[in-house]
């Protein structure tokens, strides 16, 4: 078992550390990375590393920690409600998130707390809300609440905060608009390492307190009677489950949009190539959801470049139909 | 000087313990005490005041309920209402029931899932309340009626999975714990089974594969939950047989809840017969499982009798008794 954890860690992990040094090459400007590395030409005048530590590293780590923070909460809320299917997008969490921070940007909400500022905050309280009725629900399924409810409790949830979402557009003012379009498309304009930051301390919490549940969730995708007879404080480990997923969907939200997708389509390939075990599942889908964006993302700037595509659509278009053929290779 | 303050404080526990059980058995009401319907024909209850046997039993208890009631809704009636029993060290003890009787409840009682609003229950004499849930599942495991997972592990990881309460937060099972697992499956009949996918086993190799699971945990008490209610004949004679075998080898304690009566006839050393939430009789089978019994329970006029073949007691059902 150790020597697996170390080999799954040691493989995904170099897999993201490729990526997020070969990204920042790719783009209109091409440049070197022996250049960029160099060491004597002085970093004022050296155009490469400025164009790759500057202008593309800060979306290259924004586009990880997106994809880590999806990949976790989709990994944590599959097994908890126990469905494949759940997720930050199917469960209206993403869409919680995605309202909440556009409250704060439209109305230009101010609060700071801990040195998260409002943004992240606001995200995080958006997503914390959603969860909230889906917990709700989620502890009502317990006593016969079919995970088909959940989930359409979760599509309507997302329509009702769209709609929501709409009506805060409409009285935003024309700039805001654009501004809020494009960010809800998923995008990861991100040009300084301040919004990093700033989502980085939620997410890290996020990240320590999952780190302690893999085993706890394995026991509980086993239903939540086995596991408590089997020494889980289930009620215990969900709050602490649930915080953690929605702090880090809160965080990715924040700072990418919602990214559609992410939580279904990662934690689903990391099964096919580590297994069930949570505990290989839960560091790999973090990291490989990492790679994920940051290739698709790769994707959407060079594509159809010069113009630029929302990361979001790329990741719909590959999403869409792996989520389709997943509910298909269930029905067969 | 120190051994003897030593051994005066064992001879002070030891006497507190002997203190405790006195009092647990003063607390514990006469079984026959105006529970069930007055009709009931009183020599099938075991009460208290019966005997030489039950003290004998007390004595090596291994899982005690005094007087427990537990309803799902706080203002609802009580599922299980004021159960006393006792499952002696070694038992197979097996419960009977019609349908919401409060059996699965009962275990759910036994297993400390679910608090009881009143009364207690007790493991070796230390009530669960004040153990911790991964002390408890040292304990108790328990088998559920059925166990789906959502996701594909294999047999072995499924099996370990009952190593759980006995490592440490962050600690990896070692090559002990894979023995354990291992010698579960081999238990259970299931080795060759060990690398093939859960979700791709039949119902009675699942249900042997999380019994393995439970022996994992390494607990001296079993609870089950109606474990052949879905298979077929050669399944539930299989499971039986499993059973009874890991009860002779292993010493393993069991509860067990069942519709079946002939499975509970076979296996069962004691059964408890519940309805509405409240023990009907308590005791050896052969005094239990009779036609009287049978009719009150199901509301079932069966013929009982002693099979000449199997040597046990098995029960026909002939006509709905109004």
């Amino acid at each position: 078992m150790r020597r697996r954890l170390i080999a799954t860690i040691a493989l995904f992990g170099a897999l993201t550390f490729v990526c997020c040094l070969l990204a920042p090459i790719v783009g209109s400007t091409p440049i070197s990375l022996s250049r960029v590395f160099s060491r004597t030409i002085p970093f004022a005048d050296n155009v490469d590393a400025q164009v790759f530590f500057v202008a593309r590293l800060p979306r290259v780590i924004a586009a990880a920690l997106v994809g880590s923070g999806l990949a976790v909460a989709g990994v944590v809320f599959q097994a908890l409600l126990r469905n494949p299917l759940a997720s930050p997008d199917t469960l209206g969490v993403s869409a919680g998130a995605t309202l909440g921070a556009m409250i704060a940007i439209t109305f230009h909400v101010d609060i700071g707390l801990m040195g998260i500022t409002s943004v992240p905050l606001a995200s995080f309280v958006g997503s914390a809300g959603a969860l909230g009725i889906v917990y709700l629900l989620a502890a009502a399924r317990r006593r016969g609440t079919s995970s088909t409810v959940l989930l359409l409790a979760g599509i309507a949830l997302s329509a009702f905060l769209g709609a929501l979402l709409r009506l805060i557009q409409l009285v935003a003012d024309f700039t805001d608009t654009l501004r809020n379009v494009r960010w809800m498309m998923g995008s990861l304009d991100v040009a300084s390492y301040a919004p990093i930051v700033a989502a980085l301390v939620p997410m890290a919490f996020a990240f320590v307190v999952a780190g302690a549940l893999p085993r706890v969730l394995d026991l509980i995708s086993m239903g939540a009677e086995a596991a408590e007879s089997r020494g889980v404080d289930v009620r215990r480990a969900e709050r602490i489950a649930l915080l953690s997923a929605s702090l880090s969907t809160g965080a990715a939200v924040s700072l990418g949009g919602p990214i559609p997708f992410v939580g279904i389509v990662v934690p689903h390939i990391v099964r096919l190539l580590v297994g069930a075990d949570h505990r290989l599942v839960l560091p790999a889908s973090a990291l490989f959801g990492a790679s994920f964006v940051i290739i698709c993302d790769l994707v959407a700037r060079t594509a159809f470049g010069p113009v630029e595509l929302p990361v979001g659509t790329v990741t719909a278009i590959i999403g869409g139909p792996f989520f389709l053929w997943l509910l298909f290779r269930r029905l067969a | 000087m120190i051994r003897e303050s030593g051994n005066l404080a064992i001879g002070d526990f030891f006497f507190r313990r002997v203190r405790r059980r006195e009092e647990l058995d003063a607390h514990v009401p006469p079984l026959a005490a105006g529970r069930g319907p007055p009709s009931f024909s009183s020599d099938l209850f075991l009460s208290r005041c019966d005997a030489p046997l039950v003290t004998a039993h007390a004595s090596r208890s291994a899982l005690h309920a005094a007087d427990v009631a537990f309803a799902y809704d706080r203002r609802g009636r009580h599922v299980v209402d004021g159960v006393t029993l006792d499952v002696p060290r070694g038992a197979i003890v097996g419960l009977l029931g019609p349908n919401g009787s409060g059996k699965t409840t009962l275990l759910r009682l036994l297993s400390g899932t679910v608090t009881p609003a009143r009364g207690s229950v007790t493991i070796d004499a230390v009530p669960i309340s004040t153990l911790s849930r991964r002390e408890m599942a040292r304990r108790i495991a328990i088998v559920p009626q059925e166990t789906h997972s959502a996701f594909d592990f294999s047999v072995l990881e499924i099996v370990l999975m009952g190593r759980y309460p006995h490592l440490r937060a962050f600690e990896l099972e070692g090559a002990d714990d894979v023995a354990i697992a291992r010698e579960a499956l081999a238990a259970t009949g299931t080795a060759a089974l060990e690398p093939r996918r859960f979700a791709t086993l039949s119902g009675g190799e699942k249900q042997r594969v999380v019994i393995a699971s439970a022996l994992a945990q390494s607990s001296e008490i079993l609870l089950l939950d109606e474990p052949t209610a879905s298979l077929d004949l050669g399944f539930q004679f299989e499971i039986a047989t499993l059973l009874a075998r890991l009860n002779r080898e292993r010493g393993v304690t069991m509860v067990v809840s069942t519709h079946d009566l002939n499975l509970a006839a076979t296996l069962c050393t004691e059964l408890v017969l519940l309805k509405a939430g409240r023990v009907l009789a308590h005791g050896p089978t052969e005094r239990v499982l009779n036609a009287d019994s049978v009719r009150l329970l199901y509301g079932v006029d069966a013929d009982v009798v002693r099979h000449p073949r199997a040597g046990h007691l098995t029960v026909v059902p002939l006509a709905r008794a109004d």
